[in-house]
């Protein structure tokens, strides 16, 4: 186990140098560079133009450019936003709560409709429950995560009126950031309403978020549980004259549970992807928007420092989920 | 040091439980602004969402754009003169203006000629110490408007009283001094940042004499401000002001509905007819300081030929591009000045649509044949919604008098570098939205010699028009000012450099409750004097 995670921490290494390389070079890959976009309509004269790349480092040879940004990034320095002048890292984590308690909320969701979904449906093979399950699900699959968000905040904020249209918390809360997750904050400031605010706020983004792992989970949920429905011990189970809701709850759903597991966990990758169009629409202060805002900007401190805080925290956690396998089921266990 | 910064939070957290428990009780406008702004330190920036949430409400300017136009009155300078020669600008300041106290800053003098000085010379200086003061500083508008050429010394006369000694006359001058890179700073937060190691909290925790003062900012999401009890013109109707950042316009148009939001910006056409209908919603417009145009290259042939550009210019049906692209929000543009602008000529008859006498200039012309580019812009902009659908509207009327059009776009930072070079292969849709309300800021900048290479991307220099504005620029007068205006759109129409096609309207839905609400024909957004009905 010890060598597994010297072996993986090890693997680590060039991985990280490739992000660093990726993200470097996937926003210079694009056309056009922040200084035009800075100008815009106005247009710069050459000299000016000149200056400008000097001043932000953009004259140098590409290697240079990136043997700066590798020394910065070994030294804890991910630059400044070439728009807000700010450190890229603290805009980071000023954003990043924001998207990690949306796809906390979105995922509970997803699993806790998605797999008595898919269960239910297995149970009831070829019914009408199934067809009418599965047949939701595709469409929540194939819903267009934009339209779908505004037409839940037409019906349910706009005509029903019963949750807000769009932000984190009522604005006639305010209160200091403690760890940027509001559900948290609200309850930490003691105002009255403040925490019912922050949680009616999130439930529509958190439902349009999870529309998609919902629909993936109850589909693989169901095929799984199809699968072992038919293994022997089941049967056998059955056979003993045990009640059917143990045999599903106890025996059928333990088994499958593992693709499901696996299945959650590759979620992690379409809930950011989502978070980006679900920020956009619910006004979500998060870092979806902000990485998109700085691709069109072409600020490129940013999208390199974002792109390799998330990409480290994808590795932590793979890193983790790897280990947590090998500790909780002893067929996977590494040697 | 650790007392001082428990201090500090101690201040904000009482402030922010003032701003908490008034929020129930005060009177609160909430603003869905369409975007986060840059910083707050106007200067450094040059987008008008960024210029919303700091110059408008924070601060002030020696000279102020009276609401709803582009006539520049007193701010921070009571009064000003200028010297015979026009290279010598005096004004005198106005007295007892206070600068905002918040937790992080009490101000323990007013308003004084070291503000001023402060405030420009850090832009212009290359050795002051605020010049860098905040990693990748540039004062784009301040360079753009040619100030570290035309501001040859700014001198304190005495503690109220500042003279810009100008390198040449420069009649747009005082409108450029009301523009939001001019807001004027606090110089001794500026020491007291210096002395403390923070200079880059000018830029986050602004302090001016405008207004509103700064309160908070969560990034992305809400910005806060507090009416100024002690502002010189008097305090506001409101008491609080909130911007609520809302990227999405239907989104925009939701939380107004649902009364999360009181005022918003940019809606989108097609939801126009629904904020009309609706009772609870007031709709203003007016007619932007802008213009949407298609400019040939004019160093290129066959375009070098004002008779082959005029016979094209015949040859497109504007109101077909407004109907379709501007959905009935634009009019037709003669000009290419906005009939907002003084010294719009009038007297000018536009080029009729008539594809018939367009062939029969360009057969005249010796041109046959022609096949030629278009290139459509990626961006929406005010002056030009969708550019693409206009480029396909122009390729059609082309069509019809035998000239084969190939749209061609590029992503908008390579658009925007690619339209300025000399050589440019084809006639390109772009505009400009004014920034000061000056002539010149169209004229000069967009259709002047010097521009060629940069912002006039027809690369078009007539001398004749290019005296014209020379001479009316260093011209004090302004009925003097306006012939020479006047006669310079003459020369335009005549050579035609470009096809001129829209000047589009801006609309600004709020709530009913809403009153005190002005437009700024310059797309800015203020809220001095708005009032929320309880």
């Amino acid at each position: 186990m010890i060598r597994f995670l010297f072996a993986r921490l090890a693997l680590l290494v060039p991985t990280f140098i490739g992000v660093t390389i990726i993200a470097f070079g996937f926003i210079r890959l694009l056309p056009g560079d922040p200084v035009l976009l800075l100008a815009g309509e106005r247009g710069l004269s050459p000299e000016r133009y000149a200056q400008l790349m000097e001043q932000f480092g953009f004259s140098k040879p590409v290697w240079q450019q990136y043997l700066d940004y590798l020394a910065g990034v070994l030294t804890g320095d991910l630059g400044n936003s070439i728009v807000t002048k700010k450190p890229v890292f603290d805009e980071f984590m000023a954003l990043f709560p924001a998207t990690v308690e949306l796809a906390i909320c979105a995922i509970i969701i997803a699993v806790a409709l998605g797999i008595p979904a898919g269960i239910l449906a297995a149970v009831r093979r070829g019914s009408v429950t199934d067809q009418a399950i599965m047949g939701t699900a595709l469409v929540g699959y194939s819903m267009p995560i934009f339209w779908w968000g505004l037409l839940l905040i037409i019906l349910f904020s706009g005509i029903l009126q019963w949750t807000p249209v769009s932000g984190r918390i009522s604005l006639m809360y305010f209160f200091p950031q403690v760890t940027g997750f509001m559900l948290i904050d609200s309850l930490l400031s003691g105002q009255k309403g403040a925490f019912q605010s922050a949680v009616s706020h999130l439930i529509l983004p958190s439902l349009v978020l999870a529309t998609i792992p919902l629909a993936v989970i109850a589909r693989q949920t169901r095929s799984a549980m199809l699968e072992v429905l038919g293994e022997d011990y089941v049967r056998t189970a059955r056979a003993k004259g045990l009640a059917p809701l143990r045999v599903i709850g106890l025996h059928a759903l333990r088994n499958a549970m593992i693709p499901v597991i696996t299945t959650i966990g590759l979620q992690v990758g379409v809930l950011l992807a989502g978070a980006i169009l679900t920020e956009t629409i619910f006004s979500w202060p998060g870092i979806g928007k902000w990485m998109i805002d700085s691709i069109s900007r072409r600020d490129y401190p940013v999208v390199q420092g974002g792109l390799l805080m998330i990409a480290l925290i994808v590795m932590i956690v793979n890193l983790t989920v790897d280990m947590l396998y090998g500790l909780v089921n002893p067929r996977i266990r590494h040697t | 040091m650790i007392i001082r910064r428990s201090m500090k939070a101690a201040l904000l957290g009482v402030s922010l439980a003032l701003f908490a428990t008034g929020a129930a009780s005060a009177k609160n406008l909430v603003y869905c602004s369409e975007g986060s702004p840059e910083g707050f330190d106007a200067a450094l920036f040059t987008a008008g969402t960024t210029f919303d949430a700091s110059a408008k409400p924070i601060y002030n300017r020696l000279v102020e754009f009276k609401r709803g136009t582009t006539e520049v009155l007193p701010g921070l300078a009571e009064s000003w003169s200028v010297s015979d020669d026009g290279l010598e600008y005096t004004f005198t300041l106005r007295q007892g203006v206070k600068f905002h106290t918040t937790p992080y800053f009490t101000p323990t003098r007013d308003f004084n000629a070291d503000d001023v000085i402060f405030s420009f010379q850090r832009q212009g200086d290359k050795n002051h110490p605020w010049n860098a003061y905040t990693a990748g500083a540039s004062w784009e508008y301040f360079d753009s408007m040619s100030m570290p050429d035309l501001i040859k010394e700014i001198v304190k006369v005495d503690d109220h009283t500042v003279k810009f000694v100008l390198s040449r006359p420069e009649a747009p001058m005082i409108a450029n001094l009301a523009m939001d890179f001019a807001s004027i700073l606090s110089a001794e937060y500026a020491d007291k940042l210096a002395a403390d190691g923070k200079m880059e909290m000018m830029n986050q925790e602004p302090i001016g004499t405008g207004p509103f003062s700064f309160v908070g900012y969560q990034k992305d999401a809400v910005i806060r401000y507090q009416a100024f009890a002690d502002y010189w013109g008097g305090k506001q109707p409101i008491d609080n002001l909130i911007f609520a950042i809302t990227p999405d316009a239907s989104v925009r148009l939701q939380k107004l509905k649902a009364g999360e939001c009181h005022v918003m910006p940019y809606p989108a056409p097609a939801d126009l007819a629904d904020i009309k209908a609706d009772a609870n919603l007031t709709l203003m417009e007016q007619e932007g300081l802008n213009v949407g145009y298609l400019g040939y290259n004019t160093r290129i042939a066959p375009f070098d030929n004002a008779k082959v550009r005029k016979a094209l210019n015949m040859a497109i049906n504007k109101q077909a591009i407004l109907d379709a692209v501007f959905q009935g929000a634009g009019q037709a543009a003669k000009n290419p000045i906005p009939p907002t602008m003084w010294s719009y000529n009038e007297a000018i008859v536009d080029d009729p649509y008539d594809p018939e006498a367009a062939k029969k200039m360009l057969e005249e012309a010796g041109v046959s044949g022609l096949k030629m580019k278009v290139w459509a812009m990626p961006v929406q902009r005010p002056y030009n919604p969708n550019a693409r659908r206009m480029a396909e509207l122009i390729q059609a009327d082309f069509a019809e008098v035998g000239v084969e059009v190939e749209i061609v776009s590029f992503e908008w930072g390579e658009y925007l570098k690619r339209s300025t070079e000399l050589d440019r292969d084809g006639a390109i849709l772009l505009g400009w939205t004014g920034d000061n309300g000056d002539p010149d800021n169209f004229l000069a900048v967009l259709l002047g010699c010097d521009s060629v290479g940069s912002a006039n991307r027809a690369q078009w220099c007539d001398r004749t028009f290019d005296d014209l504005i020379q001479k009316a620029k260093v011209t004090a007068d302004k009925e003097e000012r306006t012939k020479l205006y006047e006669q310079a759109q003459v020369v335009f129409k005549e050579q035609a450099p470009w096809a001129t096609i829209a000047h589009s309207v801006v609309f600004m839905p709020m709530s009913a409750k809403v009153s005190g609400y002005v437009m700024d024909p310059l797309g800015g957004h203020w809220f001095d004097g708005v009032d929320i009905a309880e």
